[in-house]
């Protein structure tokens, strides 16, 4: 919705969840993968791929919250993370775009490590001077809020998203507290610094654009402007005889 | 062993209440027996100081170590101010603080995890507890010194691994390391909390289960009956442990022990 139209070329298609731990609750993990398939027509709670977005070629992770509530297991983490990766090595830009209750319980710890895994490699994609875009949709909660969505360089969100950590239920049931007007939704955590920008839909193109056409003025991605600049350093440094 | 929902019949809940267990050390017990000279830093520097999330420089052998703990507490004021080991967003900001200056030392860090998971509170979040836990997982995997992680307790969700990222995971024979606590995990899956036993062996959450899943490195022997029936052997094999790894780690050149560190995430489910 976001890209130029026909830019978008979808990477890992194939790469989908698998219940390693036999996870069983009122229903089969395997059936409920099985379900979310059907229902979403995709393999996995993200689509990522490569694509253009006001004339700035740039990598784009998408969540989809009607595949096990854009719930974070192992092939979940691991389309994010070859994202990433991707990102890393092509030298462009990244967006995610994040709707998700959390950590994938059904695949236990499997699924919390996916939080370091992804994080690592956001870790990467900043040491190397790329640009990373997270938007937060509604709702963006648990083990994705504390992982790579809220490491972004600039943090975006609609209205009235739920994003937080702990939700709202289990903090009335842990402390009693009566929770504030708008607690955990964008605006709430705008007003807490937390976000950079609450934007509607219809504004987000624009927004997208400034951000890309500032941080990838100096051509990310594009080794030729950088390759002079570095040869030309060692020159300047160096005493003249 | 508790009678009710025939968990006395679970193995895997038998682990979880050990685990639990009001008497069993917990971080300072085992700091005070294996460190002679444990210096506790106080503060994030920004907001307050939590003592949930304790640290500090300290002897270890011959070298000084930074150890970063979660610390639950014993009586009812001491569980109160350590809010049941429960971190706020200013326990994983002085956590931060204390890896960046672990790095700038060199000093080795070691992390003992005993936690049911971040605090669960209005305040935590509009501190930003997802932020600061999430800014933790990048730093310790950029770390550039060794990072040792030993599970003393209770592993509890992202809260457990804000200062739970490293080089090596070990876990005492009794603890226990979840995506969620059980009752947390009966009550969205089951809608019924009382579903607690059943969550807990579909979790696999025990540090066999960790061991078999490739996650955990080594299991630390407890004394017979578990940890609680004898803080000196507990410690002493948790010492063991701790030094036999960073023995190993200070072998490994820095560039190669961050790359090897993430790609020890890296594989993680694929």
């Amino acid at each position: 919705m976001l890209l130029e139209p026909g830019s978008f070329n979808e990477h890992d298609r194939a790469i989908t969840a698998h219940d390693v731990l036999g996870f069983k609750d009122s229903q089969p993990y395997s059936k409920r993968i099985e379900q979310s398939r059907t229902n979403t027509g995709v393999e996995e709670a993200v689509t990522w791929g490569e694509g253009a977005l006001a004339g700035h070629e740039l990598v784009i992770v998408c969540f989809d919250f009607a595949f096990m509530g854009g719930s974070m297991g192992a092939a979940t983490g691991e389309k994010i993370t070859n994202g990433i990766e991707h990102a890393l090595h092509s030298r462009l830009p990244l967006l995610i775009v994040c709707a998700s209750g959390g950590a994938r319980m059904q695949e236990g710890m499997l699924s919390l490590m996916q939080m370091a895994k992804t994080s690592a490699a956001i870790g990467r994609l900043g040491a190397a001077g790329l640009p990373y875009i997270s938007l937060l949709t509604d709702p963006t909660m648990g083990g994705v809020t504390a992982s790579f969505a809220t490491l972004a360089d600039v943090i975006l969100a609609e209205p009235g998203a739920m994003i937080g950590f702990a939700g709202a239920r289990v903090i009335q049931q842990a402390t009693y507290e009566t929770l504030p007007e708008g607690f955990q939704t964008a605006e709430f955590l705008w007003q807490h610094g937390m976000i950079d920008l609450v934007v509607p839909r219809p504004e987000l193109p624009a927004v997208l654009r400034q951000l890309l056409d500032l941080y990838v003025r100096n051509g990310v991605g594009d080794l030729q402007l950088e390759a002079p600049a570095a040869a030309a350093r060692p020159a300047r440094v160096q005493p003249v005889p | 062993m508790s009678a009710s929902n025939g968990s006395v019949a679970s193995a895997t809940w038998q682990q979880v209440e050990l685990a639990r267990h009001p008497d069993r050390p917990y971080a300072l017990d085992y700091i005070h027996a294996i460190f002679p000279n444990f210096f506790e830093l106080h503060g994030d520097r920004v907001f307050g100081d939590d003592h949930a999330i304790i640290g500090g420089p300290a002897a270890f052998d011959q070298r000084t170590v930074m150890v970063i703990a979660q610390q639950k507490g014993r009586t009812t004021a001491e569980r109160a101010m350590r809010n049941f080991g429960m971190a706020n967003p200013e326990g994983y900001r002085k956590a931060l603080r204390l890896i960046r200056q672990a790095e700038r030392f060199g000093f080795p860090i070691l992390a003992f995890v005993d936690t049911s998971g971040a605090f669960p509170g209005a305040g935590a979040e509009e501190r930003g507890i997802a932020w600061a836990i999430a800014e933790n997982l990048v730093a310790l995997a950029q770390a550039r010194v060794p990072i040792v992680t030993l599970v003393i307790g209770e592993g509890g969700s992202g809260g457990a691994l804000g200062i739970g990222v490293g080089d090596r995971l070990l876990m005492m024979e009794h603890s226990i390391y979840s995506v969620a606590m059980p009752e947390a995990c009966a009550s969205i899956l089951w809608r019924d909390i009382a579903k607690k036993v059943e969550a807990a062996e579909a979790l696999k959450l025990t540090a066999a289960d960790l061991k078999r899943l490739g996650l955990a490195d080594e299991i630390v022997p407890e004394p017979p009956g578990g940890a609680q029936t004898d803080y000196g052997l507990a410690a002493d094999a948790a010492a063991a442990a701790l030094r036999r790894q960073l023995d190993q780690l200070d072998e490994i050149e820095t560039d190669r022990l961050v790359d090897e560190r993430y790609a020890r995430y890296r594989k993680i489910g694929v």
